[in-house]
């Protein structure tokens, strides 16, 4: 007919690549993309750097006596010593350290020093000076509970975000949908490649951005000081990054669904909730759960769940090798059952207008 | 050539198409005509492969359509559609890509389209942020842009004003004489009578009429003629073979009672009688086929 043009048939693989790109470019060329990545990345940065700097360094605190002094050894107090009472108290007067400790007269102290100081009993000075007895661990933690909580709730808040990121996809479909769009990428492509370029293109774009995250947080916590902290995290940081990738392709197919079975974005919602559930669940689950072992076991293999509670189990050093394995190998099973399952629905749905469509009804159309 | 054969489809209970067969033909123009709800739309879109049928075929040079085939296909949707947020130029390069073409191609052929439409100087903004005429015209590039084997454009023409029209029919036209076939639904008769050359009228989900446009005109026009002379045209009631339609002062409209000569004898009894203004065939247009085929 026309000599002019040379096509191509456009095969899976390319019709796929071609969604994807378009999905990735649009994404790219979003600012809410940036700003979002941008958020996230200063939040790392503030975690592990501001404490550090508003925390302002060491207390200041003077000292009078040859016993104050020794009470003070040891501790991470700045410590300074003076001649007298009133030169100490001149100085805790003027602000310029917050406390002084010297030698008690009255004889109501056990350790025999006072402290003085201006408004407020100074906290980590009175700590300083309580004498505690001393305790012996018979299984002690590697990682101690504040480190921990840390790191369960950024592993839980990163998840949720890409998680939720994912009705960016939803969004997208429907958009195709009501524009009608859909009709001529559907008489040009196959369904299925639609379907997968989508997945294809949020998941690249999601692996992106992870892997910006895992080069950005180890620097974020070399700068906030915290490089035993790092060494701690970074074989979890390892297994984290499959887990919440692997994570991220079966929310996506599902997200796809969900935007497949309504035709207009008012009636996104109604659809979206059983997906943000499955968001939502295993956040709330791993941070209600973090101290109960056996929960937390399960939910390490449980897909979707198993994205948080694993690198977590993993940073506190409570699992050997073949565990990471086999949830790894379960989320992608579970990943190709539900991208298959997904795959019809969408197929099934994509081209119905009206009212939301059951999941059953989806199922079950062949045209 | 694009055949279709006895294709039927439902929704639901209701029986929307009934054994629908037509052929658009390579370089012609095809009008799909139909009242609202005709079964035109579904039509359309069993051939391209987004609706299935029931029943029938859809066969592309006498093989049945495959994938490959309907991808190379131009498709105009009746509720128009394209990416609202993404630039005109940039989206209909990548619907071309997706129909096949190579990047250098797609770009090459999206910028020749969008002037011959006359939109080149909107091929960087939002599909958005154009009127709806302008939006049409994109929807017509994203049709055309993969120079497409066979066109199926649904209303292509509503919505546009009459100097887009005839832009956009200038493309069409151009594309037909490649020999490429086009088949277009339209509710309006004029357009349809105007541009086409083969003529499908679809009723109740059934084929009524179809053929070629003067083909049906002659078989479904009685033989008629308008006769205009001088004085008053009454006697032509007296012609033997001739039964008349209307006459009104010095113009009579008659048709043959069967006598295929009967025309001349009444041509040349003007003649006798005197000056003879006008003698023509009336051609019965589409719109009177139309509502006696349906």
């Amino acid at each position: 007919m026309n000599g002019v043009t040379q096509h191509e048939t456009r095969g899976f693989a390319a019709a796929t690549r071609l969604v994807a790109e378009r999905e990735i470019k649009t994404f790219l060329r979003a600012k809410g993309f940036w700003i979002g990545l941008g958020v996230i990345i200063i939040g790392l940065f503030a975690m592990s750097i501001l404490p550090g700097v508003l925390g302002g360094g060491q207390t200041k605190v003077v000292t009078v006596g040859a016993q104050a002094a020794e009470a003070l050894a040891g501790t991470d107090l700045e410590v300074r010593a003076v001649a007298d009472v009133p030169a100490a108290e001149a100085l805790v007067r003027s602000e310029e350290v917050e406390a002084a400790v010297v030698p008690d007269t009255t004889a109501e102290s056990s350790t025999g020093v006072r402290v003085i100081a201006l408004a407020d009993p100074p906290t980590d000075v009175v700590a300083a000076l309580r004498t505690a007895p001393p305790v012996d661990l018979l299984d002690p933690a590697e990682v101690g509970q504040g480190p921990r909580q840390i790191v369960i709730m950024v592993f839980a808040m990163v998840f949720l975000l890409f998680g939720m990121g994912g009705t960016a996809i939803a969004q997208g479909t429907v958009t195709e949908k009501q524009t009608r769009i859909v009709e001529i990428l559907v008489s040009t492509i196959p369904v299925r490649a639609l379907l997968a370029g989508k997945i294809v293109g949020h998941s690249l774009l999601a692996i992106g951005q992870i892997l910006v995250l895992a080069v950005v947080a180890p620097i974020a916590l070399r700068l906030g000081g915290h490089s035993e902290l790092l060494a701690l995290v970074a074989p979890a940081l390892g297994w984290y990054v499959p887990f919440l990738v692997l994570g991220f392709v079966l929310l996506a197919a599902m997200w796809a669904v969900a935007g497949s079975v309504v035709s207009r974005q008012e009636d996104l919602g109604s659809s979206m909730g059983l997906v943000m559930m499955l968001v939502m669940g295993p956040y709330f689950g791993v941070l209600f759960f973090s101290d109960n072992a056996i929960v937390l076991t399960v939910l390490s293999y449980v897909p979707f769940s198993s994205a948080i509670a694993m690198p977590v189990r993993l940073f506190a050093g409570q699992v050997s090798l073949w565990e990471p394995l086999v949830a790894l190998g379960l989320l992608a099973g579970t990943v190709v059952l539900i991208v298959l399952l997904a795959s019809r629905v969408y197929s099934g749905s994509l081209l119905h207008t009206g009212g939301k469509l059951a999941l059953a009804k989806a199922w079950s159309r062949k045209d | 050539m694009l055949t279709v054969t006895s294709v039927s489809r439902s929704f639901g209970d209701k029986q929307v198409l009934d054994g629908v067969s037509f052929e658009v033909r390579p370089g012609r123009m095809t009008g799909f005509l139909g009242a609202n709800g005709s079964g035109k739309t579904t039509t359309m879109r069993i051939v391209l492969g987004v609706l299935a049928a029931h029943g029938g075929t859809v066969a592309w040079h006498g093989s049945p359509m495959t994938g490959a085939v309907r991808q190379r296909f131009g498709y105009m949707p009746e509720e128009r559609g394209l990416y609202p947020k993404m630039g005109v130029a940039e989206q209909i390069g990548w619907l071309g890509r997706l129909h096949g073409l190579d990047q250098a191609t797609a770009k090459r052929n999206t910028e020749r389209l969008l002037d011959q439409l006359e939109l080149g100087h909107r091929a960087k903004d939002k599909l958005e942020e154009l009127s709806l005429g302008n939006q049409q015209r994109a929807q017509i590039a994203a049709a055309l842009v993969h120079d497409p084997v066979m066109l199926i454009l649904d209303e292509p023409f509503s919505g546009l004003d009459p100097i887009a029209v005839e832009t956009v029919l200038g493309v069409l036209r151009e594309r037909a004489a490649n020999g490429v076939p086009v088949l277009f639904s339209s509710h309006q008769l004029s357009v349809v009578e105007r541009l086409c050359d083969d003529v499908v009228i679809i009723s109740g989900g059934k084929i009524a009429v179809s053929g070629a446009r003067d083909e049906l005109r002659a078989q479904y026009g009685p033989a008629r003629f308008e006769l205009v002379v001088a004085s008053d045209a009454g006697w032509v009631r007296d012609v033997p073979g001739v039964r008349v339609v209307d006459v009104d002062g010095p113009r009579a409209v008659f048709e043959l009672d069967g006598d295929a000569g009967a025309d001349q004898v009444v041509l040349q009894a003007a003649l006798r009688r005197g000056t003879v203004r006008s003698f023509t065939p009336v051609v019965p247009t589409l719109g009177e086929i139309f509502m006696e085929a349906i």
